[in-house]
């Protein structure tokens, strides 16, 4: 059994340590003795969604935004495949935005999205850059989340979807400090990276378990020696607090 | 401080030979100490001390001017740029290349190129540019301007053997395909060209070529300018280097200087500040290397990997202002194996265990790997920890640097960075 993890478009979606979140998921399978393929879709490409049991969705610059967001929505259908048979998507920063209906920037000009979520975004004025602290409940647990986020996008969800977490430091998903990102069964988007995967182990090891749910395996992970990450989020925590900006 | 912006001009127009700026996200402090010692033979130099490349740290410099100063050389702030040069009215304008780097600053890279492209518009006809014709972004600024020197690196044997991961711009400028690259040199750089025929590198006016690469030691390449080939023996290592040199000599060239002559000096180059910089402490040596972003680290990575085994290495990340807040680009360096023949690896900084995490998931956080966050005790154990006649390599970001030299020089090992010679 090999799972494959799919990051869409990372010659173009790998702006802010992107490849981390790659990295991350793929060695805590490993170091569990999981066999695990990274099989990245390359612009032009299908994507198959029987063959992807982890999909990454990572933020690109502006301009290649545009680029990827129409590759991407040809692609939709097959997200969507793959969604409701239960594969687990983490989509960051600009793929966030891109899992929504529109992204407005602010010259006016319209950006399409996937429309998997109901949420869009409007650029503001600002960007909201800055360490940030996010209360997240998870599959019966509660976790702080840390990490960075730097967007000008100020993304509104749809009302039957749920945000990923509650803002304790940082400008969330409108600016205005309350939440943050979302969440529709296993398909996550946040404007936190960091990236995120590396200091939020724990987010890490819910994809996988999911991934393995979705090959018909038990979702059950050996524990790992967290230590060091441990203390990547005290100190995280830490930073956050120290610059709390809202 | 608010300066207004004639102020700028008058003090700038006292340098009779014209003003050098020379902007880049990677290595505009090592360009423009070389084209200092390039220049340095013939007149005094005003030039900005590294990092100074905001307008207040340019307008202090011009103020400061040394009287008998004829010609000014300022390494100046991609953001920064465009205010710079309209009060400024350089005669040469270097414009070397556009990596993403402090994101979190500038903005994104999209925005400062955006920024450039109106910049040049807007130019008097009479300013010569000097462009990095290996970053697309940077050569497609040339559009139909007489005054221009493209540079760049032509020699396939020197080429990555993969595509770099921390490739920025690979799309066509014009209309958005993908370029086809017959080499890629560092990053994004390299011979380029749209599939669809709407951009390829431009013609190199100065070309390196049979690039020969020696470890940490330097590089020697063959220069072939408007006015001839010549032999280049660059102390520095790595093609950054040979980009940073071709740069300088196309800048000096601009202003008179035969290339031949500029290739010459330049052999005689010390290292800018945290470039590759060597300082003798207890027996050992450390080498000084600074990091900024991922292509940058990549390269130093590679210029230093056949020389790490049996030595000590300590990295140090600082996350302040200048260095970048967000650090998110450590996971975009490919140091997966890179480390693994160093005898021990320290992280240091401010954000020291986000290191050690990184060293983690490539598999290096065996017994090799320890964590010292203060960054002047970091370097003194990995100095302890060397056989004498060993090597430390010191790759710190830009503030950790900054707290690696004042240590250095506390200690009488190193003059001051702004007093040295070069």
């Amino acid at each position: 059994m090999t799972l494959r993890i799919v990051p869409l478009y990372p010659e173009l979606l790998s702006m802010y340590g992107d490849r981390g979140n790659v990295r991350v998921l793929a060695q805590r399978a490993r170091w569990r003795g999981l066999e695990v393929e990274v099989v990245p879709l390359a612009l032009g490409e299908e994507l198959d969604p029987v063959r992807a049991d982890v999909i990454l969705l990572g933020g690109g610059q502006d301009r290649d935004q545009a680029l990827v967001a129409e590759a991407l929505r040809g692609q939709a259908p097959a997200l969507g495949s793959a969604i409701a048979d239960g594969v687990p998507l983490l989509a960051v920063c600009g793929g966030y935005q891109l899992l929504g209906h529109r992204y407005l920037d602010q010259s006016g000009r319209e950006t399409l999205g996937t429309g998997l979520v109901d949420l869009e975004t409007i650029a503001g004025p600002k960007r909201l850059v800055g360490n940030v602290l996010v209360d997240v409940e998870l599959a019966g647990a509660r976790h702080s989340m840390v990490g960075f986020e730097n967007h000008a996008g100020r993304t509104t969800l749809g009302s039957g979807v749920a945000p990923l977490g509650r803002v304790i430091v940082g400008a969330g998903n409108d600016g205005q400090g309350l939440s943050e990102g979302c969440r529709v069964g296993r398909v996550i988007g946040t404007y936190v990276h960091g990236p995120l995967l590396p200091k939020n182990p724990w987010l890490a090891d819910q994809l996988l378990s999911w991934a393995l749910d979705h090959r018909g395996l038990p979702m059950l992970l050996d524990p790992l020696d967290d230590r060091i990450e441990g203390a990547a989020v005290t100190a995280a925590v830490a930073q956050a607090r120290r610059e709390r900006r809202f | 401080m608010r300066i207004a912006p004639d102020y700028l001009g008058t003090l700038a127009e006292r340098l009779e030979a014209g003003v050098v700026t020379i902007s880049a996200t990677n290595g505009k402090t090592t360009t423009a100490a070389m084209l200092n010692t390039i220049l340095a033979h013939d007149t005094t130099v005003c030039r900005n001390a590294a990092g100074a490349n905001l307008v207040s740290g340019i307008a202090t410099t011009l103020v400061h001017c040394p009287a008998d100063a004829r010609v000014g050389v300022l390494e100046v702030d991609e953001a920064a740029l465009p205010i710079v040069a309209a009060s400024v009215r350089p005669r040469v304008m270097v414009l070397g290349n556009l990596f993403r780097d402090q994101l979190d600053r500038h903005g994104e890279l999209e925005l400062v190129a955006d920024r450039w492209r109106t910049m040049v518009a807007g130019l008097d006809p009479q300013v010569t540019l000097v462009l990095g014709a290996d970053d697309p972004a940077i050569d497609a600024l040339a559009g139909t301007r007489g005054q221009i020197f493209r540079f760049g690196i032509d020699d396939p044997a020197v080429a990555l053997p993969s595509r770099d991961a921390a490739a920025d711009s690979t799309f066509c400028v014009y209309c958005g395909a993908a370029y086809h690259y017959d080499a890629m040199y560092l990053g994004h750089l390299g011979a380029y060209s749209c599939p669809r025929g709407d951009h390829q590198r431009g013609a190199l006016d100065f070309a390196a070529r049979a690039v020969r690469l020696d470890g940490v030691r330097g590089s020697v390449f063959r220069l072939d300018a408007p006015d001839g080939s010549s032999q280049v023996v660059l102390p520095l290592p790595g093609l950054y280097n040979v980009e940073n040199a071709l740069a300088a000599i196309a800048a000096a060239f601009a202003l008179g200087v035969p290339s031949a002559l500029a290739s010459q000096r330049l052999a005689a180059f010390a290292a800018a500040f945290g470039r590759f910089e060597r300082i003798a402490i207890d027996g050992r040596e450390a080498v000084l290397l600074l990091i900024k972003n991922p292509t940058g680290a990549n390269e130093a990575l590679r210029a230093i990997a056949a020389d790490l085994a049996g030595n000590q290495v300590v990295v140090a990340l600082n996350d302040g202002v200048a260095d970048g807040r967000d650090v998110s680009w450590i996971w975009d360096i490919d140091l997966e194996g890179l480390l693994e023949p160093a005898a021990g690896v320290i992280c240091s900084g401010t954000r020291a265990v986000e290191l050690e995490l990184r060293l983690r998931y490539a598999d290096l956080d065996d017994a090799r790997v320890g964590r010292v966050a203060d960054v002047e005790t970091a370097v003194g154990a990995a100095i302890d920890a060397t056989r004498d006649g060993g090597e430390v390599y010191v790759l710190a970001t830009y503030t950790a640097m900054l707290e690696i030299q004042r240590a250095l020089t506390r200690r009488g090992l190193t003059q001051p960075y702004w007093k040295t010679e070069r």
